[in-house]
């Protein structure tokens, strides 16, 4: 922003190694508050398929980021956003929004859900469903936006207006979670190098 | 409630992702540009948090962690979050944590020889309140030795962690204290250029300061502003 009754945006910093601390304090053992936030992006009784996602998140060097944490934004079965969504309300048994610390010894981590409907686009065309990532760690000097889509959603993959606008369409996969089970997908994220995910600037 | 589409980002105000001075961010930064497209309802719709989630001491880092108080120079942070508009953005979720007084922090991997203080657990958190503004009661944190280079100290620092109205505003970012002479020698405050970095030193504010009790400084947050739209045309592709 350039103009004089504009503000500029407070510039990011990195997280660094002891972001749990302030947003996982539960998981250290330092009782502040009742319990973390976020520890699930449903409740009992949300409608739709129960899905889970687990992956790692790996640098340039092949190393798996052990101090790495994740936040999740979906929207329900139906597509509706939970929260500030103009069309009206969600399942209220969908928050939509879950932090996902990675395990101390193995770096991998876990979101358990329900598959989210389609959301339209600004111009009205649905994009395929998908899970909004926001990823901060220690290196990272502004948290990285990307999004796990469904390798068996080939039909709404295809149509997906935001998946259309990656140039390079065989980086289209470093998006598309793997079915390794009923149920269960495999999002593995990259962040440098060969294979590196698609991050978003949106 | 708020909606319509974000100001994209001004990606040459935020730090580059590669920054050797910093050198985890070398193996850590995608080396792939980012794709960059309008926002859509996954970063305009966001979690909503209300004040009713908090505890009466979440934002009292002296108090809230045994009750007995924190060792250190007591300070007031305080502030308020607007977005790129200049409005004020209430029901903002501000969580915050920090080392003590003598810089070392509550965390598992933190092996600093200064000493843990039993009565500081280094979190804190609040919401907005309907005109943006926000108040923490901490201690303020020391300064503390990391591997990057040989002598390399960060800064007194507080972590801050900022939700918007939509995901696409979330933001982690860190609060420095006007006057250490560390900000200008931190790797990773010099990720950003020096006009961005000085957005995130806050200035020492004696009007807030509790006489016999406590200094005060002050921290604003700008979060990203959404488009004004009167006249919707989106004719061209997102
Ligand atoms: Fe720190």
């Amino acid at each position: 922003m350039s103009g004089r009754d504009y503000l500029r945006e407070t510039p990011s910093q990195t997280a660094g190694p002891y972001v749990h601390i302030g947003l996982t304090p539960n998981l250290l053992g330092t009782r502040v508050y009742p319990g973390d936030l976020g520890t699930s992006p449903i409740r009992e009784g949300a409608r739709g398929e129960r899905i889970t996602i687990t992956g790692t998140v790996r640098d340039g060097a092949g190393m798996v980021l052990r101090d790495v944490l994740l936040e999740s934004w979906q929207a329900d079965a139906d597509g509706i956003y939970p929260g500030g969504d103009p069309r009206g309300p969600a399942d209220p048994n969908v928050t939509g929004w879950a932090r996902i610390a990675a395990d101390f010894e193995t770096g991998e981590w876990r979101l358990e859900t329900i598959k989210p409907g389609r959301a339209p686009c600004p111009d009205g065309r649905p994009m395929a469903p998908h899970v909004a990532l926001w990823i901060v760690a220690r290196g990272i000097n502004t948290g990285l936006q990307t999004r796990v889509y469904f390798e068996d959603e080939s039909e709404a993959n295809a149509a997906c207006p935001v998946l259309a606008r990656i140039e390079h369409k065989e980086r289209v996969q470093t998006l598309l979670a793997r079915r390794v089970g009923a149920g269960d997908y495999r999002f593995d994220i990259v962040l440098q190098g060969a294979g590196e995910t698609v991050f978003f600037d949106l | 409630m708020d909606s319509g589409p974000f100001y994209p980002r001004d990606r040459g105000w935020h730090p580059p992702a590669y920054t050797p001075g910093y050198k985890t961010s070398m193996t850590r930064a995608p080396s792939r540009p980012l794709v960059a497209l309008g926002s859509t309802l996954s970063e305009e719709t966001g979690p909503v948090f209300g004040r009713d989630m908090l505890g009466p001491r979440d934002n009292d880092l002296v108090l809230n962690f045994t009750g007995e108080p924190a060792l250190g120079e007591r300070i007031i942070v305080h502030g308020r979050v607007l977005d790129e508009n200049a409005r004020a953005v209430p029901g903002v979720l501000i969580e915050i944590w920090q080392a003590n007084a003598g810089g070392r922090y509550r965390h598992r991997n933190d092996g600093y020889l200064a000493p843990l203080d039993p009565n500081f657990g280094g979190c804190g958190r609040t919401v907005t309140g309907a005109d943006g503004t926000y108040e923490f009661r901490t201690i303020r944190p020391g300064a503390y030795p990391w591997p990057n280079g040989v002598n390399d100290w960060r800064p007194m620092h507080i972590h801050f962690s900022v939700f918007g109205s939509g995901f696409g505003q979330r933001l982690i970012t860190q609060m420095y204290f006007e006057g250490d002479p560390l900000i200008a020698r931190c790797p990773i405050a010099n990720t950003l250029a020096p006009e961005a970095r000085e957005a995130l030193v806050a200035p020492l504010d004696m009007h807030r300061a509790i006489p016999m009790d406590a200094l005060a400084w002050r921290f604003d947050i700008v979060l990203r502003g959404r488009r004004q739209t009167f006249f919707e045309n989106r004719a061209e592709g997102l």
